[in-house]
């Protein structure tokens, strides 16, 4: 059992960091609870696998703590904190058989015969390996080594977390959705927590029933894939996730309206007084393709636009609109007709969204 | 399907190959199989004598001496100098500055030649000015390489482990800086002891670079010959009289051309086959199950 906080957390891969940019992980605060499936999602580079490492104890932070179940870890190696990672590469000890390898942490730990051939079997059954017991590990498959590798994290019954680092980076497409459904069944079957790193928002999504999503070293939303779709905090978020991404446009702030390239769209009088009170230039409208209205005809709060492109895209189609000098893209159904030329277009009131400083304003925040 | 050439021209284009290897290879071989059949006398009177040379060297105490000499050195070298190549290398730093400068203090003595290398422990080893052998004698250890047996074993053997090890211990390096930070991190994780990161991590993706180690130094302490030469001229006595010191011996010493193309065949036909047991067992040790 644990829960993992991460309080102040930084990181710097420099001895003597300067400046913000010199810090892999930039001051985290955020708790994984136990028996939880998170995914930890970024794009190449904001600091994911550092992350990871650093709760494995593999790196140790610059600053900050880690604590498990309230209890700090700084200090402990990574064989003293009952973890299990699983690596981007799969690594298994090529001179021993299968059921070695799986033996082996529980061998480290001086565990009886018996109940490290009793251990071994249950969790051979589970990742479907009992044929491969006695193969040598050198002489498997991509995607059963992975499954080796995993396999040496879940015998372990002292185990409380196990980190999954872009497990399924070299397994090929058709075997990825099935070692991602056997995680989640595993997952259901032991109640460990998991924290799967990865790049692919499809991949977390149906992994995980909250998404970490990091950006520059920050966790900037951390959710449920619903609510990182629907209510993205931080712009990034909403241009990382979902395909596309969404709408972001700079904007100016007038009287009860945003204004871009002559182009007005209303917003709330509490709106614009929260976005007054944060005082500054950088001021952001986005809204997600899915959620701008096309209407057949022209109404009093619909915007007229030039239509650039159509791209169907089996089950739904994109449109490339011109709106202004921004160019936007709206995603409508398979059966709905794609206007012609011009279209006209809306932007309803609950998905339009307000970021100040790239951060989501909100009607009455505080 | 009809595969077969039709212009039989191309064969012209393999000539130059063939020509190269029959004049590099093939004829002094043969010459060497022609001469350890006959007894040569003079230029114009050789007789056909069969295996009788062969027969004669087999039943030789002096190619059976040196023959176990060689063996009992050869086996010293690979047992010192290859657990010895691997504590090196694992000892090495793996970045910096320092790893550099270790690569190339390691790298010296493998450019020194052979009888240069005699030369100096020549010298280092004399009892009465090498810094060695007058330091050796100074703390009251009777040592005298030129006089004692066991003191010219022991300087022959130190000589090998100072010329060779480096080599084993480069290739080890190279061996060890192939592998994967995310093996040692796994076994971090796993709480895997030292001794087991060496053994199921470190020793098995270094097999194939043993091999070729393993390989070399057999092949190359099997031959040796300008270094004892230098060091101790093969004695006392015959003590330290190898393997080619002895064929030189009879070929250039004695002029015995066919008994010394018979030893050179024997001598020839021993490294192949151990070389070759070593390779099979060695890699046959991988595929076992």
């Amino acid at each position: 059992m644990a829960e993992i906080h991460l309080e102040g957390l930084a990181h710097s891969y420099l001895e003597i960091p300067k400046n913000a940019e010199d810090y892999a992980i930039r001051q985290m605060n955020h708790v994984w609870h136990q028996g939880g499936a998170y995914a930890l999602l970024g794009p190449s580079g904001c600091g994911k696998s550092t992350l990871l490492n650093i709760i494995s104890g593999l790196l140790k932070p610059s600053e900050g703590k880690i604590k498990f179940d309230g209890k700090e870890v700084n200090d402990l190696e990574p064989n003293q904190r009952n973890i299990a990672q699983v690596f981007q590469f799969p690594v298994v000890y090529d001179s021993m058989t299968v059921f070695d390898n799986l033996a082996f942490p529980l061998r480290n730990l001086k565990y009886s015969k018996d109940r490290i051939n009793k251990k071994v079997n249950e969790i051979a059954d589970v990742l479907e390996l009992g044929d491969l017991l006695h193969r040598r590990a050198n002489h498997l498959t991509a995607d059963e080594k992975q499954k080796v590798s995993m396999g040496r994290g879940l015998v372990r019954d002292d185990v409380s977390a196990i980190l999954f680092d872009e497990p399924l980076t070299v397994i090929d497409p058709h075997l990825k959705w099935r070692l991602r459904r056997k995680l989640k069944q595993i997952h259901e079957k032991f109640n460990i927590t998991m924290v799967y790193v990865t790049h692919d928002q499809l991949e977390a999504s149906t992994f995980a029933d909250k998404i970490a999503l990091m950006y520059e070293g920050q966790i900037v939303q951390f959710g449920e894939p619903q609510e990182l779709f629907e209510n993205p905090l931080h712009t990034f978020v909403g241009y990382f996730i979902g395909s596309p991404g969404m709408n972001i446009i700079e904007v100016s702030v007038g009287d009860s309206k945003a204004v871009f390239d002559d182009i007005e769209v209303p917003l709330s009088d509490a709106l614009i007084k929260e976005i007054e009170n944060k005082n500054s230039n950088n001021i952001k409208i986005g809204i997600r393709p899915e959620f701008i209205d096309v209407l057949e005809e022209p109404t009093a709060n619909s915007l007229t636009c030039d239509v650039l492109d159509v791209e169907n895209l089996g089950t739904y189609k994109i449109l490339t609109l011109q709106l202004g000098l921004q160019k936007i893209k709206v995603r409508i159904e398979e059966d709905q007709a794609a206007p012609v030329n011009k279209a006209n277009i809306s932007f309803p009131k609950e998905w339009l969204k307000v970021y100040v400083d790239e951060y989501l304003i909100n009607e009455g925040a505080v | 399907m009809n595969l077969k050439v039709k212009n039989n021209k191309a064969w012209f284009l393999v000539l130059p190959v063939l020509l190269i290897v029959a004049f590099s290879a093939v004829v002094p071989l043969m010459t060497v199989v022609n001469y350890s059949v006959q007894d040569i006398f003079d230029q114009n009177s050789a007789v056909f004598v069969g295996t009788e040379w062969y027969r004669e060297l087999l039943n030789d105490p002096r190619l059976q001496d040196s023959l176990v000499r060689q063996f009992t050195f050869s086996s010293a070298v690979l047992l010192i100098e290859i657990p010895l190549g691997i504590l090196v290398a694992l000892m090495m730093p793996t970045k910096g500055k320092m790893a550099s400068l270790c690569l190339v203090v390691l790298a010296m003595p493998l450019l020194i030649p052979w009888n240069v290398v005699g030369t100096i422990w020549q010298i280092f080893g004399r009892a009465d000015i090498g810094l060695m052998g007058a330091f050796l004698n100074g703390i009251g250890i009777d040592y005298n390489y030129a006089a004692n047996p066991v003191d010219a074993w022991f300087t022959v053997l130190l000589m090998d482990v100072w010329h060779w090890t480096s080599l084993v211990a480069l290739l080890c390096y190279s061996g060890l800086r192939s592998i994967p930070d995310a093996y040692y991190q796994a076994a971090k994780i796993d709480r895997a002891s030292a001794w087991s990161v060496f053994r199921y991590i470190q020793l098995p993706k270094l097999q194939s670079v043993l091999v070729i180690a393993v390989l070399l130094r057999f092949m190359d302490s099997f031959m040796i010959y300008a270094e004892p030469f230098v060091l101790t001229g093969g004695g006392p006595g015959n003590s330290t009289t190898f393997l080619s010191q002895t064929l030189t011996k009879m070929a250039i010493g004695q002029f015995d051309l066919g008994p010394a193309a018979a030893f050179s065949l024997i001598y020839f036909l021993i490294v192949l086959l151990v070389s070759w047991l070593f390779f099979t067992t060695i890699t046959h040790l991988d595929n076992k199950r």
